[in-house]
């Protein structure tokens, strides 16, 4: 039979991974060329950034889980 | 198409350098490669950086490179999707995946399938998911092999090599490859890939670093390419009254994609074989810088159409032979010199090998431990289930390789699009599995057959061209990437049907894991 489970409690850091979702699904919001950066339309570099803003985000759910513990 | 001696001989040598560098690898880290983890999960010591690269040239695969700007260089905005997928896989990897290790590192599970079976007791499960693994990677590698069929006509050399006395032999220059990657895999396992890898990623980020920035000069700057596309093409058109229309199938795609991704085979082989699960989470963060690249490859497709390379004569073979997959060959053809062609286009034929390889040894580890050791011997020694997965290894890639040369290119691209439909159908016996075991393993196993029967119907209603499917959901039209739906029906069912099972038989299941075995 299951063992009682170590429930750890929900802490709202981990609210942060559900922004990439919704930038990401939220499709009508970005579906536009205005505003332009370098001749890019908005579709695209938006796009582009959230790859980048999609893994810094992790990076403080990293370094909250990882502090003062070995474990990953 | 002309061949060009410097572009052929760069080619070439960079060929034979990672040709020398696979069977060197055997050396690495040396360890036992008659044991499964030691070949199949490289001694499961790779730490972040190697991890990095080896996810790296495993998940962003040649095909993947030269398909995405195609479908840009075709449709637009449609073939952008690739980029909020690759976004929404990462923070499925770091939350997700460090469990599974955790698991597999604790109970020596090398495949997904091994999870399954331990957590829910039902081999039947295990063999549907090892099942589903092996049939969704098959096609996957057979497509690597049209990457590199590209690049090996773009730069020339002709398919058809008369030998004498043997005759014409067709696609020999596909066969050599293949041969090579099919021994150094045998003789140095994963470890061959990983090595690879490095190399490949580098050449990669060289060829994308180069074509952002010279292509764009050539072209006159970003703003030209852009105008150069049909408006029509530049955005997804908007939702209509009572049609969600091609936006939902845009966002649908990339959360499908991105869910059905990290289940793949070769996904779980090259996550397992990271040495610690903190490598994983490190990797969610660093992966993305692929996406990124990938993300400017799309690009490319627009640059190929602002350098208007499909009316140029030299390109019209390459365009009749391979379709918009020669555009992104076509434009490194126009604006490199030829000797940076010879880089590009190893970076794409190395980029084949690379993933080929770990799918096929993937396939080879589900084959072996999840049928082989359970149905067939399963008083197997190590070394035996070793030496029958080295076998295998061999048998997928002679069968992807039959299947490309036999048959037309357009059903290994229907049978992968089908692929990505089948596989996402082990999430609840895997993810969800990884949470709660209070999912009854036939209703699991329902679930998938429903999920996978619903997916494939949905996919036929196209005659599997498109792998989107209309729902009508309250008088409104959303397309809906087959995937998602039919997961959300399997998914269903498996709720549902554990309730009832649940209800009507109370027998406790097995589960070999503990709770502290997936932190």
């Amino acid at each position: 039979m299951e063992k009682p489970a170590r429930k750890r409690p929900f802490r709202p850091v981990y609210l942060l991974l559900l922004l990439p979702f919704v930038a990401a699904l939220w499709v009508p919001f970005y579906n536009r060329t205005q505003p332009e950066i370098a001749g890019i339309p908005f579709f695209y570099w938006y796009q582009l950034l959230w790859i980048v803003l999609g893994a810094a985000i992790l990076i403080p759910i990293y370094f909250w889980e990882t502090r003062g513990s070995d474990r990953g | 198409m002309t061949m060009d001696p410097v572009a052929i001989a760069v080619f070439l040598t960079l060929f034979v350098f990672v040709t020398l560098l696979g069977f060197g690898a055997a050396r690495w880290r040396r360890g036992d490669l008659n044991q499964l983890h030691e070949w199949g999960l490289g001694g499961r010591r790779f730490g972040t950086v190697v991890t990095w690269f080896l996810l790296g040239g495993d998940l962003y695969t040649a095909y993947t490179f030269v398909a995405v700007p195609a479908l840009m260089f075709g449709a637009g905005a449609m073939g952008f999707f690739a980029v909020p997928y690759t976004i929404l896989v990462y923070p499925i990897m770091f939350m997700v995946f460090p469990r599974l290790w955790s698991v597999a590192h604790a109970k020596g599970y090398v495949t997904a399938a091994d999870f399954v079976r331990g957590r829910f007791g039902s081999h039947t499960l295990a063999l549907a998911v090892a099942v589903t693994g092996i049939v969704a990677t098959m096609p996957y590698i057979a497509l690597q092999l049209v990457g590199m069929e590209v690049v090996i006509a773009a730069l020339g050399i002709p398919m058809n090599i008369a030998i004498p006395g043997l005759g014409h032999i067709p696609d020999a220059p596909l066969l050599v490859a293949f041969v090579v990657l099919a021994a150094y895999t045998y003789s140095s396992g994963l470890r061959a890939p990983a090595m690879i890898a490095v190399v490949k990623d580098g050449l990669l980020y060289i060829t994308v670093l180069a074509a952002v920035i010279v292509i764009p000069a050539e072209l006159g700057g970003y703003a030209k390419i852009f105008a150069s596309i049909d408006p029509k093409a530049l955005l997804l058109p908007p939702a209509q009254p009572g049609n969600l229309g091609p936006q939902s199938a845009y966002a649908t795609l990339g959360l499908g994609s991105a869910l059905a991704l990290l289940l793949y085979p070769h996904s779980v082989t090259g996550l397992l074989s990271s040495s610690s699960r903190r490598a994983i989470k490190r990797n969610a963060v660093i992966l993305p810088a692929y996406s990124f690249a990938l993300g400017l490859i799309a690009l490319l497709g627009f640059m190929a159409v602002a350098a208007g390379v499909k009316t140029l004569p030299q390109f019209a073979s390459g365009f009749a032979a391979f379709g918009n997959n020669f555009a992104v060959p076509a434009l490194f053809l126009k604006m490199f010199p030829a000797w940076f062609v010879g880089v590009a286009f190893a970076a794409i034929a190395i980029g084949a090998l690379v993933p080929a390889a770990i799918m096929s040894i993937a396939c080879a580890n589900l084959f072996t431990r999840n049928i082989y050791k359970e149905y067939i011997s399963p008083n197997a020694s190590l070394e035996r289930e070793c030496q029958v997965a080295k076998i295998v290894s061999l048998v997928v890639k002679l069968g992807a390789l039959f299947f490309i040369i036999e048959l037309p290119t357009q059903y290994a691209i229907q049978l992968q699009l089908l692929g990505g439909i089948w596989i996402i159908q082990t999430l609840p016996s895997v993810i969800l599995g990884l949470y709660t075991r209070k999912l009854h393993p036939t209703a699991l196993l329902i679930g998938w057959a429903s999920g996978i029967g619903a997916g494939t119907w949905m996919a036929a209603q196209s005659s599997f061209k498109t792998s989107t499917y209309v729902l009508h959901i309250f008088g409104t039209a959303v397309p809906c990437y087959a995937a998602l739906s039919s997961l959300l029906l399997n998914i269903a069912i498996a709720a549902v049907l554990s309730v009832i099972f649940r209800a009507v038989t109370w027998v406790p299941l097995a589960d070999a894991t503990r709770q502290e075995d997936y932190i």
